[in-house]
């Protein structure tokens, strides 16, 4: 017991300092990196110092992501073993095979649903609470299935979607309106939607914390003062609102499109695949650690890197224009 | 930290809820509460199902145990709470989600004053390589950062296996959203305040520290609930990284545990999953204040 005491103690002694010095580190390099920088003439000053505020962050992507990213490119031209390049092979192995393609197809109504579903969703919840008093209530509940994790999402929305109607409360519903269970995990194409519907339910509160976060840094003045003028509330939301939050909402619109690209955990803890609702982030587990097909694997990832292109391409040019205007 | 709390204290005073005068309040009442039940139900039915038998539940659905005869345990808390070494799993996730959360937002946030405030070439090609490692599934880059800890050594220990190299990772995998997301907000922050700063004769140092930090707050405190909750409910990572050496295991993975020990004790899970959720929702409820409007609406007057 004097052990695991000692040991607890030791860990509390640990967490203060953790909690004390890993913030003084940082801020103490930014004091430091300005001391040096604010000596050297002011040429040279405005060309390192960017790159000296950015070099932890260029650090860590460079180990943790781009790195493994390059390693995973040249990856993807070699075979099983890895000891020999074999060219397009992988990716001709998955152009031509069907289970690969109904993967891409699920990936296609991923990327198209889930985003219009949180985003907008979590848009009209973040100005409709902006009205009311009970605010956090909602935002709070809506916010619960974001701290779940996914075993337990997978658990509950198991129960949910259950084709016994005495278990299962989606057809309970069904049965007590009339209506005849449904099979809602094992009949394609609807499954894919029902697991879609999973991912709107824990992912709106991302959505709306952020969107609300926004709409909270548009002035109340601006607001006003088109209320004074005779705008009625749709017009506030179409005139001001909508064009002053559009940044926010593509940052949130690209995160959860590149979700719904790498979309992997609903899909391993609701259905493992099967029913046709495999889809290729889960499809890349499986060659990696089930068929032990790194080669394959890593070129399933390397579509899902070019399949990201034109996002960014929309990203690039929005980003021009908030350029132009600020 | 008062500089902070002061515009918000003013912010809540100048702003009564006075919107819901102009859009009719029945309707917008209606679709709020169909909204808070929509998102409720599943949750409430994970809740009963923590308190009730495993049989039970595949006997029933949920909402049966509503009305009596009431046949509620706590046998699933009991059994997650005193499993060997629940607390010391609670102490670790803190270890690794607090440090994990605070070098990711302010690394981040350097990044992103840089991008948004300074003038270099190519600015945005980086930007954008930055945004685009957001696409990058974790499972590619498990084996070459693994075989990078394997190599690292500090002061004679191995850094795989360490907390330190789960905090490290996080960091990295957390970065592309959190210096996305900064950017976006800090970018949008009005030229003229920075520029009058510069005038008074502030350094960046100062203007980063006394303007974009205080002015960015909504959006620093969102990033603070997304990364802690994600450090905080990450498997993957942790696994991978610190290995079978439970001493230093967080909850998710000791919870995770759970089943797979003993072959699908799924209602375990359901009671484990409300444990771990306290600590998340306790953050988000105590950052949820700085949600308030007017923090940069008196920044740009005269």
């Amino acid at each position: 017991m004097d052990f695991i005491a000692g040991l607890l103690a030791n860990r509390i002694v640990a967490a203060i300092l953790v909690v004390i010095a890993v913030p003084a580190v940082l801020v103490g390099y930014i004091a430091l990196i300005e001391a040096i920088v604010s000596r050297l003439g002011r040429r040279w000053s405005g060309a390192i110092r960017p790159w000296l505020w950015m070099a932890p962050a260029l650090a860590f992507l460079g180990v943790f992501l781009v790195y493994p990213t390059i390693a995973t490119i040249i990856r993807s031209f070699q075979n099983r073993r890895g000891d020999a390049f074999i060219g397009l092979d992988n990716f001709v192995w998955f152009f031509t095979r069907n289970d690969t393609l109904i993967a891409l197809r699920n990936n296609a109504i991923w990327v198209v649903l889930l985003p219009l579903l949180v985003v907008g969703i979590g848009l009209l919840i973040a100005v409709l609470v902006d009205r009311v008093r009970y605010e956090s209530v909602v935002k709070s509940i809506v916010f619960l299935p974001l701290a779940i994790s996914f075993v337990a999402a997978g658990v509950i929305w198991r129960l949910m979607y259950d084709v016994d109607p005495k278990v299962g409360t989606l057809n309970a519903t069904v049965k007590a309106a009339g209506g005849q269970p449904v099979t809602w995990l094992s009949s394609a194409p609807l499954n894919n939607v029902m697991l879609i519907l999973v991912g709107v339910w824990m992912f709106t509160g991302f959505a709306m914390v952020i969107l609300s976060a926004g709409l909270k840094g548009i002035s109340t003045e601006l607001l006003e003062a088109a209320r004074v003028d005779g705008a009625n509330e749709w017009r506030v939301f179409r005139s001001i609102i909508l064009p002053l939050l559009a940044p926010t909402i593509a940052v949130v619109a690209t995160t959860i499109v590149i979700y719904a690209l790498k979309t992997f955990d609903i899909v391993f803890v609701m259905t493992n695949g099967n029913f046709d609702t495999d889809v290729i982030g889960f499809r890349m587990y499986k060659e990696l650690f089930n068929n032990t097909q790194p080669g394959r694997a890593a070129a399933v990832a390397v579509v899902l890197l070019i399949a990201i292109i034109p996002v960014m391409f929309v990203n690039i040019r929005r980003f021009r224009q908030q350029e132009a205007v600020r | 930290m008062t500089q902070v709390q002061a515009p918000v204290a003013i912010g809540v005073e100048i702003q009564p809820k006075r919107g819901s005068r102009r859009l009719g309040s029945v309707p917008l009442h209606i679709v709020l509460t169909i909204i808070m039940a929509i998102w409720a139900i599943p949750a409430l039915g994970l809740l009963i199902a923590s308190f009730r038998t495993a049989a039970a539940t595949n006997r029933s659905g949920w909402w049966t145990a509503i009305a009596p005869p009431y046949e509620f345990t706590f046998q699933n808390y009991d059994y997650v709470l005193n499993r060997a070494g629940f607390w010391d799993s609670f102490l670790n996730s803190f270890l690794i989600t607090i440090p994990a959360t605070v070098l990711v937002v302010l690394i981040a946030a350097f990044a992103a004053y840089a991008f948004s405030w300074m003038n270099f070439p190519g600015r945005n090609v980086l930007f954008v390589v930055v945004v685009g490692l957001l696409v990058v599934p974790l499972q590619v880059t498990l084996i070459p950062v693994l075989s990078f800890f394997r190599d690292i050594e500090i002061a004679g220990n191995k850094l795989n296996g360490t907390i330190l190299a789960v905090w490290l990772a996080h960091t990295g995998y957390g970065l592309p959203f959190a210096v996305y997301l900064l950017r976006n907000y800090i970018g949008g922050l009005p030229r003229e305040v920075f520029e009058s700063a510069s005038i008074d004769g502030a350094g960046p140092a100062t203007a980063f520290f006394r303007l974009a930090v205080p002015m960015s707050v909504p959006a620093l405190a969102s990033l603070v609930i997304f990364q802690f909750l994600w450090v905080w409910n990450d498997l993957l990572v942790a696994l991978v990284y610190l290995g079978p050496i439970p001493q230093n295991h967080p909850l998710s993975v000791t919870l995770a545990n759970l089943t797979t020990n003993f072959g699908g004790n799924w209602q375990f899970v359901t009671a484990a999953a409300f444990v771990s959720m306290i600590i998340p929702i306790i953050v988000f409820f105590s950052l949820q204040r700085y949600f308030v409007r007017g923090i940069t609406g008196g920044a740009v007057k005269g």
